[in-house]
């Protein structure tokens, strides 16, 4: 991973879209309207870029790749599912990640100093684990959508469809707060809050509820594994190698 | 003569492009989906930005729409041409496939920008300019001839800023190899373009205006449907796209002045 250096750093850029969507809201005082200080905003931001950053999911591009290349038959004989392998490569990105996203994040200290703080060991614990936790649902889901590949060869499509909700419910762009009420009143019970508004609020300090999300995050864990098990049995016992 | 035969030749890409893309037929519907599912979600952004504010950096939200309908028809220009063929060029280095590219008796800039087309694209910009018309009608535009030649040059001229943006970035690949990173931080930056560029601090306005140009790409443009543009930045759009093209082309040649093929 350490090979491809300027690979991660820009990948790392890429993901300021939070910073763009905090200048918005800081520039044009709109978050009097959610009851959110400024300061309180920016802290959010910066923790959305960061529960973004060690959640990012891309196993089902992984997948696609090495099933319409046919390297998906050596890894079925192996006795380990081979969805550990990409759980492995996305775990060992995210570390190589770290360093650069410190970086992004001193500099949005320097022109933010007002807006340094220390959460406590506690919080900080606890968002690591619900990080963790929204990291894995996403990487269900994605395994879910990749097991789609044994029927329909082109399952990234599928996957960017998936995204578009993702993008707009999970609060990187604008906090869930902010949401309207008739959105407000469903969101809670679908997957996207819990991606990176609940592990934003909490490592930021602003206010949620914190047992509530947790165990949101784990029923859907719960909800999604099982399925996971069993499309993955269908869709190997479907599975033919590319030209048979 | 020269133009017919690139005609010729671009009748012909069209035809093997559509054939393989076609292939894939269910795939263009979940394109679709997807295409009108994120437009919902733009305009939905934008609600919440409007929700108790009346202006957005001047911008009211029936004129904020005017740029989301021409971001749409520029993301969906990009969907259908520039990601398929320029994301290739990356391709085409590191297998070292690009030297067949150079043997052919063409352009080997046309060939690369122009040889794959996306048909799901087609779907996004007809989104675009239904919203486009949508937004005329409720911000009562009466068309007339010089407005809409202004306009149309100004799409032209986004247009293609835009394809140089991501034609730089693709040459790059001469020398870094792997680029994939560097166009999602385009992508990325792309995404600004969404909003109108006054709703954001200055240094990131002028960061957005000098050094990567996308104030012009979907602004100016919507600031002439909306009659508020001065001629003077008409213009500038003018020159600066024509200052793109003029340098893409050259960089593009000076850069294949390092293309070593792979392995070597």
């Amino acid at each position: 991973m350490l090979e491809y250096r300027v690979e991660i750093a820009l990948w790392a850029i890429s993901g300021i879209i939070p910073f763009f969507m905090l200048n918005i809201w800081t520039n044009n005082n709109l978050n009097e309207s959610i009851n959110m200080s400024d300061l309180m905003l920016s802290r959010y931001f910066l923790c959305a870029f960061f529960v973004r950053q060690f959640s990012v999911v891309w196993v089902v591009f992984s997948f696609e790749e090495d099933s319409l290349m046919g390297k998906i038959s050596p890894y079925l004989i192996q006795p380990l599912n081979p969805f550990f392998r990409y759980l492995a490569q996305h775990l060992a990105e995210q570390i190589t990640r770290f360093p650069f996203a410190l970086i992004i994040a001193f500099f949005f200290f320097i022109f933010n100093p007002e807006s340094i703080w220390i959460p406590n060991l506690g919080i900080l614990v606890l968002s690591i684990i619900s990080t963790f936790l929204s990291f894995l649902i996403q990487f269900l889901i994605q395994s879910i959508v990749a097991c789609l590949c044994f029927w329909t060869e082109k399952a990234s499509s599928i996957e960017r469809l998936l995204f578009i909700p993702t993008l707009f419910l999970s609060g990187l762009l604008a906090p869930v707060v902010s949401f309207p009420k008739y959105v407000k009143s469903w969101i809670y019970l679908t997957p996207f809050p819990y991606l990176i508004d609940f592990p934003a609020n909490l490592l930021s300090g602003n206010e949620t509820n914190i047992s509530g999300g947790l165990s949101m995050q784990i029923l859907w864990i719960f909800l999604l594994f099982p399925l996971f098990r069993k499309i993955w049995s269908k869709g190997t016992k479907k599975y033919t190698a590319m030209g048979s | 003569m020269n133009l017919r035969k690139y005609l010729k030749v671009y009748k012909n890409f069209l035809h093997t492009s559509f054939a393989s893309e076609l292939e894939y037929k269910t795939n263009i519907l979940v394109d679709l989906i997807t295409a009108i599912l994120s437009l919902i979600g733009s305009i939905f952004l934008l609600s919440i930005f409007f929700q108790n504010n009346g202006y957005i950096g001047g911008w009211k939200f029936e004129q904020a729409l005017i740029i989301q309908g021409i971001y749409t028809i520029l993301n969906g220009i990009t969907n259908t041409w520039f990601n398929p063929n320029l994301t290739e060029i990356v391709k085409h280095i590191r297998e070292g496939t690009l030297d067949f590219v150079l043997l052919k008796p063409i352009d080997s800039q046309f060939f690369i920008s122009l040889k794959k087309i996306n048909p799901s694209g087609f779907l996004e910009i007809m989104l675009g300019f239904f919203l486009l018309f949508f937004c005329i009608r409720i911000n009562q535009i009466n068309l007339n001839l010089s407005f809409l030649t202004l306009s149309l040059i100004t799409i032209i001229c986004s247009i293609c800023i835009l394809y140089c943006l991501w034609f730089f970035i693709s040459t790059t690949t001469i020398w870094f190899v792997k680029t994939w990173n560097a166009i999602e931080v385009l992508r990325s930056f792309l995404y600004i373009g969404r909003f109108p560029l006054n709703s954001f601090s200055f240094s990131l306005r002028v960061f957005f205006s000098v050094f990567v140009p996308i104030a012009f790409i979907t602004t100016i443009p919507s600031e002439v449907f909306l009659g508020l543009s001065q001629l003077w930045k008409i213009l500038l759009e003018v020159i600066v796209a024509t200052v793109f093209l003029i340098t893409s082309r050259k960089f593009w040649l000076f850069a294949l002045k390092f293309y070593s093929s792979a392995s070597s």
